[in-house]
C-alpha cells in the first residue's frame, strides 16, 4: 500500500524503473563488457537532452499552447556564433558563454513580443522564430568547420571521478532548475499560471512578466546547450539541433511532466532522457535497422504515455 | 452590407493571397499564363490535402505532429505497392486510416495529450517509411501521375484540384450534421455529449477522415513527384498547421475553415515561388517565410480587433 502510493505520489519514479530495466537487458546482452562505456555514453547524451529538456519543461508548465519549437536553431545559432567567436582562442571561453547566454535572451525577447504584441499562438511564434534564427545560423556558418578551444573541448569530453563533466553540468543546472521551481516565488508564479491564467491575473501574479521570463530562459538554456554540444562534437554543424525538437519534448512528458500545464517534475527528465538514450543503444546491441528502431521508438513513447497519463486521469 | 464572422475570417487570407499573387505577377508577368500559375501552385494539392487533414484534427482541439511523417509513409506506399500490387496498397492505406481511428480513440478514452501520441507515431510512420523505401526511388501509379498533371481547359488543375478539395471539405465540416457536430465536440465536448452523440465515435471517425485526407496527400505528392523517399513530406507536419493558422482556424473551440485552410496552403506554396522571384539569397529564404507568416498575422490580429470592436458596438 505504501509503496503503491509512493509510485503514484512520485511519477517520475516510472521513467526511472523504465531505465533501469532497458539498461540491464543491454548490459545482460553485451555479456557485461561494455558496462563503463554505456554508462558514461548514457549520462554525457542523457545531459544534453536534460538540459535542453529544463527549458522546455518551465514553457510546458505554463499551461496548453505553451511550447518552444525554436530550440533547435536556437542550439544552431548559438554553437556557430560562438565556435567563431572563440576562433579556437582559449582565453575567449567564457566570452563565449556569456555570447551564448546573451544569444538566449535575444531569442527568448524575440519569441515573446511575437507571442505578446501579435498574439499569435506560441507554437506558430517559436516557429516563424526559428525560421529567422535558423537562417541567421546559416548565414553564419559560411567557411570552414570552425574547431572549439582547446580547453572547452577537452572539458566537454572529459570526466570527473568518472562522472562526464557535461552530466556534472547539467546536475548543477537542474540542482538549479528545482530551486527555481520549487522554492522560487517565481516556480509557484508559473505552477500557477499553468493551472489557471485567468485566476493567476486575478491573484495579481505578473502573468506577463513571468511568461517573459519563462520563454527567456527556455532560449538560454538551448543556447547553452548549442555551446557545450558544439564544443563537444568538436564543432558546430547546421543540422546539430534537429533531434532535439521531438526529444526536448518527448523526455518532458515521459518523466511525469503534465502536458496541460501546472505540473511540473525534474527528476523525471533525468529518468526520461536516460530511457530514451538506452533504448536507441539497446536496440543498436541487438542489432536492429533503422526502420525498427524508429518503430520501436514510438512505441514505447507511446506505451509510457498509456501507462503514465491512466494515472494522472484517476487523481 | 453586413459581413458575418465566418466571411471576415476568410478576408485575410483571401487577400493575403491576392497580394502575394500581384506581387509575383508583377515581378514575373509570364507567370500569369496557364503553365506560370500551374507551375507556381502544382506543388499546393498535396499540401492543402495535408492541411485539411491537420484542420479536421484540430476542430476536436487536438493536433497532429505525425503529419509530415503519415504522408512520407503514404508517399513510400503509393510509390511502391499501391504500383506493383493495388490490392495490397489499398489495404495498407485502409489499415493506416484504421489506425488513425485507434488513434483517436485511445487519445478520447485516456484523455492523454495529442501531441505527445502523434508525436510517438511520428517515429512509427517513420520507420515504416524507411522500411517500405529505405533508398529513394519507386514509381507514381500511372493514374496519378495522369491526375496530376491533367490539363484541364483554360484553369490548370492545381486551382481546379484547390477548388473542388475546397468545395468538398466545406460541405462536409460545414455543411453536412457531421461537421457540425465534430466542430461541436471541439467546442464543448460535454454538450455534445450530453445531447446524445457518442464523442468517441466522433473523433474516431474525425481521425479516421484526416488519415484519409492525409492518403491522398501522400498519393498527390507522388503523383507529382513521380518518385518517393521516406523524407519526402517532412515539412508537412509545420506547414499544415501554418495554413490552418492562416487560414482563420484557431487551436482550440472547434473554429475552422476548410475555405481558408485551403487558401492558407495556396498561400504557403505561393510564398516559396515570391521569395525566389524576389532573388533573396538561399541563406536567408527560410527566414525570409517565418518573416511572411509573421506579417500575414499581424493583419489578422488587426482584422480580429475589428471584429470584435464591431461585436461591442
Amino acid at each position: 500500500m505504501n509503496a503503491s502510493r509512493l509510485f503514484f505520489a512520485r511519477p517520475w519514479i516510472w521513467s526511472f524503473a523504465a531505465t533501469a530495466v532497458v539498461w540491464i537487458i543491454t548490459i545482460l546482452f553485451t555479456g557485461g563488457a561494455s558496462t563503463i562505456g554505456l554508462t558514461q555514453a548514457a549520462l554525457t547524451f542523457a545531459a544534453f537532452s536534460v538540459i535542453v529538456g529544463i527549458g522546455q519543461m518551465f514553457v510546458i508548465t505554463l499551461g496548453p499552447g505553451n511550447i518552444d519549437l525554436s530550440v533547435p536553431a536556437t542550439m544552431t545559432l548559438s554553437g556557430t556564433l560562438a565556435l567563431k567567436l572563440m576562433d579556437v582562442q582559449d582565453g575567449l571561453v567564457f566570452v563565449g558563454l556569456l555570447l551564448a547566454v546573451g544569444l538566449g535572451i535575444l531569442v527568448g525577447i524575440g519569441n515573446y513580443t511575437l507571442i505578446k504584441l501579435l498574439r499569435i499562438p506560441p507554437i506558430i511564434a517559436t516557429l516563424s522564430m526559428s525560421f529567422v534564427v535558423q537562417s541567421t545560423a546559416i548565414w553564419a556558418n559560411r567557411g570552414l568547420r570552425i574547431k572549439p578551444p582547446e580547453t572547452l573541448a577537452d572539458f566537454t569530453t572529459s570526466s570527473l571521478l568518472g562522472i562526464p563533466n557535461i552530466a556534472l553540468v547539467a546536475l548543477v543546472l537542474s540542482a538549479l532548475a528545482w530551486v527555481l521551481l520549487e522554492k522560487s516565488i517565481y516556480g509557484r508564479w508559473i505552477s500557477a499560471i499553468g493551472q489557471s491564467t485567468f485566476a493567476a491575473r486575478m491573484t495579481g501574479i505578473p502573468v506577463d512578466g513571468t511568461r517573459f521570463v519563462t520563454y527567456a530562459l527556455c532560449a538560454v538554456l538551448a543556447s547553452v546547450c548549442g555551446y557545450l554540444l558544439a564544443s563537444f562534437s568538436g564543432g558546430a554543424a547546421l543540422n546539430m539541433g534537429a533531434e532535439y525538437l521531438l526529444m526536448s519534448i518527448a523526455v518532458v512528458v515521459i518523466g511525469g511532466t503534465a502536458v496541460a500545464g501546472g505540473n511540473s517534475n525534474i527528476p523525471g527528465i533525468w529518468g526520461a532522457s536516460l530511457f530514451m538514450f538506452l533504448v536507441v543503444s539497446m536496440l543498436n546491441t541487438y542489432g536492429f535497422g533503422a526502420g525498427f528502431r524508429l518503430i520501436l521508438t514510438g512505441l514505447i513513447i507511446i506505451a509510457v504515455i498509456l501507462l503514465a497519463g491512466g494515472r494522472q486521469s484517476t487523481r | 452590407m453586413k459581413l458575418s464572422s465566418s466571411t471576415i475570417r476568410l478576408i485575410i487570407p483571401a487577400a493575403s493571397l491576392a497580394l502575394l499573387l500581384a506581387a509575383v505577377f508583377y515581378m514575373q508577368p509570364r507567370a500569369m499564363s496557364y503553365t506560370g500559375l500551374n507551375l507556381l501552385f502544382n506543388l499546393a494539392v498535396p499540401i492543402a490535402l495535408a492541411t485539411i487533414a491537420q484542420m479536421l484534427i484540430m476542430a476536436v482541439n487536438d493536433l497532429d505532429l505525425s503529419m509530415g511523417t503519415f504522408v512520407s509513409f503514404c508517399a513510400c506506399v503509393a510509390a511502391t505497392l499501391l504500383q506493383t500490387s493495388p490490392a495490397t496498397g489499398i489495404l495498407i492505406f485502409l489499415g493506416a486510416i484504421a489506425v488513425y481511428a485507434a488513434i483517436g480513440v485511445v487519445i478520447h478514452v485516456r484523455q492523454l495529450p495529442s501531441i505527445v501520441v502523434t508525436l510517438g507515431m511520428s517515429f512509427v510512420w517513420g520507420g515504416l517509411a524507411v522500411l517500405m523505401l529505405p533508398s529513394p526511388g519507386g514509381s507514381a501509379p500511372v493514374w496519378a501521375r495522369w491526375l496530376m498533371t491533367a490539363k484541364p481547359p483554360i484553369v490548370p488543375m492545381a486551382i481546379v484540384a484547390s477548388i473542388l478539395i475546397a468545395a468538398v471539405t466545406h460541405f462536409i465540416v460545414m455543411r453536412s450534421s457531421f461537421g457540425v457536430v465534430v466542430r461541436g465536440v471541439g467546442g464543448n465536448d460535454r454538450s455534445v455529449e450530453r445531447a446524445g452523440w457518442s464523442v468517441i465515435r466522433l473523433r474516431a471517425a474525425t481521425y479516421a477522415l484526416a488519415g484519409f485526407f492525409a492518403v491522398l496527400s501522400g498519393i498527390a505528392l507522388v503523383g507529382l513527384t513521380t518518385s518517393a523517399d521516406a523524407n519526402i513530406a517532412l515539412r508537412y507536419t509545420l506547414l499544415s498547421i501554418a495554413g490552418v493558422i492562416l487560414g482563420g482556424g484557431e487551436f482550440v473551440g472547434g473554429k475552422v475553415s476548410p475555405i481558408g485552410a485551403v487558401i492558407g496552403a495556396l498561400t504557403l506554396t505561393l510564398a516559396g515561388s515570391f521569395l525566389s522571384f524576389m532573388r533573396i539569397s538561399p541563406d536567408w529564404q527560410i527566414g525570409a517565410q517565418g518573416a511572411i507568416l509573421v506579417v500575414v498575422l499581424a493583419l489578422r490580429l488587426a482584422l480580429n480587433r475589428l471584429e470584435t470592436r464591431e461585436k461591442t458596438q
